[in-house]
């Protein structure tokens, strides 16, 4: 058995109780929740040693649900479900629905055969690709034909990939069978509320039987619906994730109830998401000067959940056709032109080799995170509860391996004494544009990890270096290839010993702007 | 007595397509078109057309 190789002896023996543990887990209220020796505290960035093997095994190369995983294993979305059954104040269906995919841009429209050959495509040329999502553009069960038709075929022609949905829930009662049935083991549903006064400030209208329902009366039914879907998978051992779009002033310290409720039904993740409403989009709350949240809102907000049902901080909202890992889009590769002149295989067992490979380098990078996480406890002279963010550039594999005018994006992490958490990623606009840095862009990217003492990259140049410097974030290169938590944390050891030196005196840094306009990949942004 | 979809505001969603209890509805050059002449306005089916309550475009479908 294949999955041997994954897991250790401690967890095999787990692995019997699991099913059981899972209703248990549920029952006794979702994640987190320890009980006795196999303890199910399910967390998104939890190892083998955290959760039962039958978890473990859904998770372990889903980028998605797990954090670890994301670093490593790729993702792709197929785009056959156009049309939507609800309308939300923060979409304009004339672009892709904005909570699940990047607004203002369109997802090039699939037929399920088209799709399962650009799944297989895809597959054949990236082998750590081990999920395949269907998340709209619009949702994938107001599509119930075409969403189902694509999981069938699949399910025969690559049965390995892990297949997955996301949907607002308003028909999700009503598929559960239907989803069961393909062995669809994660299904993400979006709420972004438990009380329908505060629903129908966010969702106009829902198309529900045969009827346009407005107001309270839709958001009630809504509710309803999402409520009695969650608690039917999770009764079924379907693993859950709850997107919620965080709209400040209208649902920001609602979400804090959001998952308390989810947790109660059993979600195993919950995902808190900054709005995204630029006026350009031609969104409700665009064009009405409703604002998305900084950064340290947002953070707020998830901390403030801390202890509810998990929370998945790594989510970047990517589009209805991305394709490959969560922080990269290589949808262009594979267009339908270009898909038509490729010579596909499908080679189960290249995939199988491929993947053991990337399994050692996450097995690598798990345990260079706990090893220096012992190495930190040591007491050092410098308070115990000093917690600073760094920003990270990183093209994958976990490690510091990105030179800064790469980037198009930035991994925060939280330091403390011997922790180093991923708590969130922020975009950023390309700085280094065919070989010549960009200055006027590096404002920009100042003000995006502004909140940062430091930032981990493989190489700098000399301009931006010393820019950094006079803002107050320390470029650090001295642990380029290493893997992140490991770099993270002698960084930080260090940084500590200036401080117990009276070298440097620490002082917290300021709020940080969330890029509005989700990610666009690095050749269009270079572009 | 039919209705219309104004192309040039059809995202092409498909979503009227299988409401619509006569089959009137299909896709043609990346937008949808209804066929006039099986076209009721879901008169005798529903209370309202059923391709304009679920549009998400509103002003999309009009009476031809």
């Amino acid at each position: 058995m294949s999955t041997t190789a994954f897991v250790s002896i401690g967890d095999l023996k787990k692995g019997r109780a699991a099913v059981s543990q899972i209703l248990e887990t549920a029952a006794a209220g979702g994640c987190s929740t320890s009980g006795g020796e196999g303890k199910a505290s399910c967390g998104s960035s939890g190892g083998p040693e955290d959760m039962p093997a039958e978890i473990w095994e859904k998770v372990k190369n889903h980028p998605c649900y797990s954090e670890e995983a994301h670093h490593h294993y790729a993702r792709m979305h197929v785009a056959v479900a156009p049309a939507c059954n609800i309308q939300c104040n923060y979409c304009n269906r004339k672009y892709d629905c904005s909570n699940e995919s990047r607004p203002g841009v369109v997802s090039q429209k699939l037929t399920p055969d088209q799709a399962v050959k650009k799944v297989l495509a895809v597959a054949s040329e990236i082998p750590q690709m081990t999920v395949l999502g269907i998340a709209g553009p619009g949702d994938a069960l107001a599509n119930p034909a075409k969403t189902f038709e694509t999981f069938r075929r699949l399910q025969e022609e690559a049965p390995d990939i892990k297949l997955c949905l996301s949907t607002n829930g308003l028909q999700l009662p009503q598929y559960v069978d239907e989803i069961c049935k393909y062995n669809i083991d994660h299904v993400t549903i979006t709420i972004n509320m438990v009380d329908p006064r505060v629903g129908a400030q966010i969702y106009p209208w829902i198309f529900w039987d045969h009827r346009r329902v407005t107001g309270l009366e839709a958001a009630t039914i809504l509710h309803e619906q999402q409520m009695k879907g969650l608690e039917m998978l999770t009764a079924r051992g379907v693993l859950t994730k709850i997107n919620s779009v965080l709209i400040p002033g209208i649902n920001d310290e609602h979400l804090i109830k959001v998952n308390r409720e989810v947790k109660k039904r059993g979600a195993f993740l919950h995902n808190i998401m900054p709005l995204i409403s630029e006026a350009e989009h031609g969104t409700h709350f665009g064009l009405t000067g409703q604002r998305g949240p900084t950064a340290q809102e947002l953070k707020e907000v998830q901390d403030a959940c801390m202890g509810g049902a998990n929370l998945m901080r790594h989510c970047r909202q990517c589009r209805a056709d991305a394709v490959g890992l969560l922080g990269e889009d290589r949808s262009d590769e594979f267009t339908l032109d270009k898909i038509a002149e490729m010579d596909v295989v499908y080679d189960l067992d290249k995939r199988r080799a491929y993947q053991q490979q990337v399994e050692v380098e996450r097995q690598k990078q798990h345990a260079a995170k706990v090893d220096a996480r012992q190495a930190a406890q040591a007491d050092d002279g410098v308070e115990a509860d000093l917690t600073l963010l760094v920003a990270v550039a990183t093209e994958g594999q976990g490690k510091v391996n990105q030179h800064f005018g790469h980037a198009t994006e930035f991994q925060i992490y939280e330091l403390g004494k011997g922790e180093a958490t991923f708590v969130g990623h922020r975009r950023v606009d390309l700085y280094c544009q065919g070989g010549y840095g960009e200055d006027e862009q590096l404002p920009s990217i100042v003000n995006a990890i502004n909140d940062c003492h430091a930032v981990l990259v493989s190489k700098i140049g000399a301009c931006p270096r010393d820019e950094l410097k006079a803002a107050g974030i320390e470029p650090v290169d001295e642990y380029a290839h290493e893997f992140i938590e490991k770099a993270a944390l002698s960084w930080f050891a260090g940084y500590r010993a200036r401080v117990a030196a009276g070298e440097i005196a620490h002082t917290p840094r300021g709020d940080a702007s969330i890029r509005q306009g989700a990610f666009t990949g690095a050749t269009e942004a270079a572009a | 007595m039919a209705l219309k979809i104004i192309a040039s505001m059809c995202t092409g969603c498909s979503a009227c397509e299988p409401e619509c209890p006569n089959v009137a509805i299909r896709e043609k050059g990346g937008t949808f078109i209804i066929d006039p002449a099986k076209c009721t306005e879901c008169e005798g089916h529903f209370d309202a057309p059923q391709c304009i309550a679920v549009c998400p475009v509103d002003g999309c479908i009009k009476k031809a």
